[in-house]
């Protein structure tokens, strides 16, 4: 039994400490290292920000580098797949266009009372928007986030909200000084105070860490009004992050009370990294 | 061919390969996402650190697999250090085993790949959610760990393969 006991620890001496021919360090000496970089990264002193920094800006550009073939085969999956279901979304376009003229035309007139009525109780939001393309879109199992080639020379900040066309994407978690990274809606991690509309009900659109959202921190029967109609989700404004009204998904009858991101997070490419200003006049 | 075997950069090359493909896979994180599969996902690093270091530990240093550890958290967007941690981990294990085993063998060496990876997905999901309060899908965990401890046998094929070839090499 002794003896047992000798070769379990003489092997895991063995395993830790031993450093084969080529190798510089032992095993101990960089899990000691690694636990202390984790310690390290916790603290927020300057000299360690400045380093991941360093760190961040040079990884993401070379990481940018290496992605390109990955990149290419993606490209090529997506195009082969549009072409397949040519067919299918020119018919769906067919009828987009027929109801778009009429939207149109009623969106115009919302939008200008709309502004007259914020002129009426003072209110004015004004934005500020840096065009950013989309560097690394790694569909992480663990974090679902992009990496911008904006950052803080480009005056980008951490909270300012991400656009895709005129749908929100997410939201700015950290700055470099020549790229950010942005949290997605999809991220377990997101949770924007939305609206539900048509019925004008308050709630939280949490991220699932899949392609759809679910809402959370609203009223318990909130899915009564829900029968036989599409929900469609917009930000609330509330927090004063985003203005209100940028649109998020959708839920219909198919989709089980999970909310349909409008932008398809894997194809983003160029985007927009707004902030706004509430209650000024520019 | 017979030239090309004979010549210094193939050999360099492929003395390299396995460090080059670890590099490659943090700067990519390349686990086939690009395939759309709902509920699919491996980790290759894993894979690959997991043979090199028991098969041939002198092809891949554990200095640079601290190295491929920082890069990966750094792309993945998690806190520096946590997965050079976690590779280092399974290193710890491969090592034990190495001292433990006279000769290898496949089966064992693919059951104690399932222990490792629980082991090590276990530490990361507790450092990730418990210490820096990052919400993580436990779900995509396990299968991840799933799809990598099944896809062993695959690339054991395509490694021992090139293992040999590398010894080949080398003793050439």
């Amino acid at each position: 039994m002794a003896t047992g006991r000798d070769d379990f620890v003489i092997a895991i001496r063995s395993a830790f400490l031993k450093k084969k021919d080529k190798q510089k360090f032992s095993l101990l000496t960089l899990v000691f290292l690694s636990i202390f970089v984790i310690v390290l990264s916790n603290f927020n002193f300057k000299a360690i920000k400045f380093i991941k920094l360093g760190i961040n800006e040079v990884i993401y550009r070379s990481s940018f580098i290496a992605s390109i073939p990955e990149n290419k085969i993606k490209e090529l999956f997506s195009e082969i797949k549009s072409h397949m279901e040519l067919h299918e979304s020119q018919q769906q376009e067919i009828v987009k266009i027929e109801n778009s003229e009429q939207l149109k035309l009623q969106n115009e007139f919302l939008t200008a009372e709309n502004k007259k009525l914020r002129e009426l109780i003072d209110e004015s939001i004004n934005s500020e928007e840096v065009f950013a393309k989309v560097l690394l879109d790694k569909d992480s199992p663990y974090l679902k986030s992009v990496v911008l080639n904006k950052g803080t020379k480009d005056k980008v900040k951490i909270g300012m909200a991400v656009i895709d066309d005129i749908y929100l994407v997410g939201q700015i978690i950290e700055v470099n000084y020549s790229n950010s990274r942005a949290l997605l809606l999809s991220d377990l991690n997101s949770k924007i105070p939305s609206v539900l509309e048509p019925d004008d009900i308050q709630a939280v659109v949490s991220g699932t860490g899949n392609n759809f959202g679910i809402i959370e921190h609203t009223q318990l029967d909130y899915k009564e009004g829900f029968e036989n109609k599409e929900i469609v989700v917009y930000t609330s404004g509330l927090g004063g992050i985003f203005k209100p009204g940028i649109p998020i998904g959708k839920i219909d009858q198919s989709s089980e009370g999970k909310i349909n991101f409008f932008s398809d997070f894997t194809q983003l490419n160029y985007i927009k990294i707004v902030s706004y200003n509430f209650g000024e006049e520019k | 061919m017979s030239s090309l075997n004979k010549s210094t950069f193939f050999k360099i090359l492929l003395s390299y390969l396995p460090l080059i493909m670890l590099f490659f896979s943090v700067f990519n994180e390349f686990d086939l996402n690009y395939l759309k599969l709902d509920y699919f996902a491996f980790n290759f690093v894993h894979l690959l650190i997991f043979f090199w270091t028991l098969r041939n530990p002198d092809q891949l240093g554990y200095l640079a697999i601290f190295f491929a550890g920082i890069i990966n958290d750094v792309v993945i967007g998690i806190p520096i250090g946590i997965s050079s941690f976690c590779y280092l981990i399974l290193c710890s294990v491969t090592a034990y085993i190495r001292n433990i085993t006279l000769s290898p063998n496949f089966m064992k060496d693919w059951i104690s790949l399932l222990f490792t990876i629980l082991l090590i997905n276990s530490i990361q999901v507790i450092i990730l959610d418990l210490i820096f309060l990052i919400k993580v899908d436990y779900t995509n965990y396990l299968i991840n760990s799933g799809f990598t401890f099944l896809f062993y046998p695959i690339f054991f094929l395509i490694f021992n393969f090139l293992n040999e070839r590398i010894s080949y090499q080398t003793n050439d």
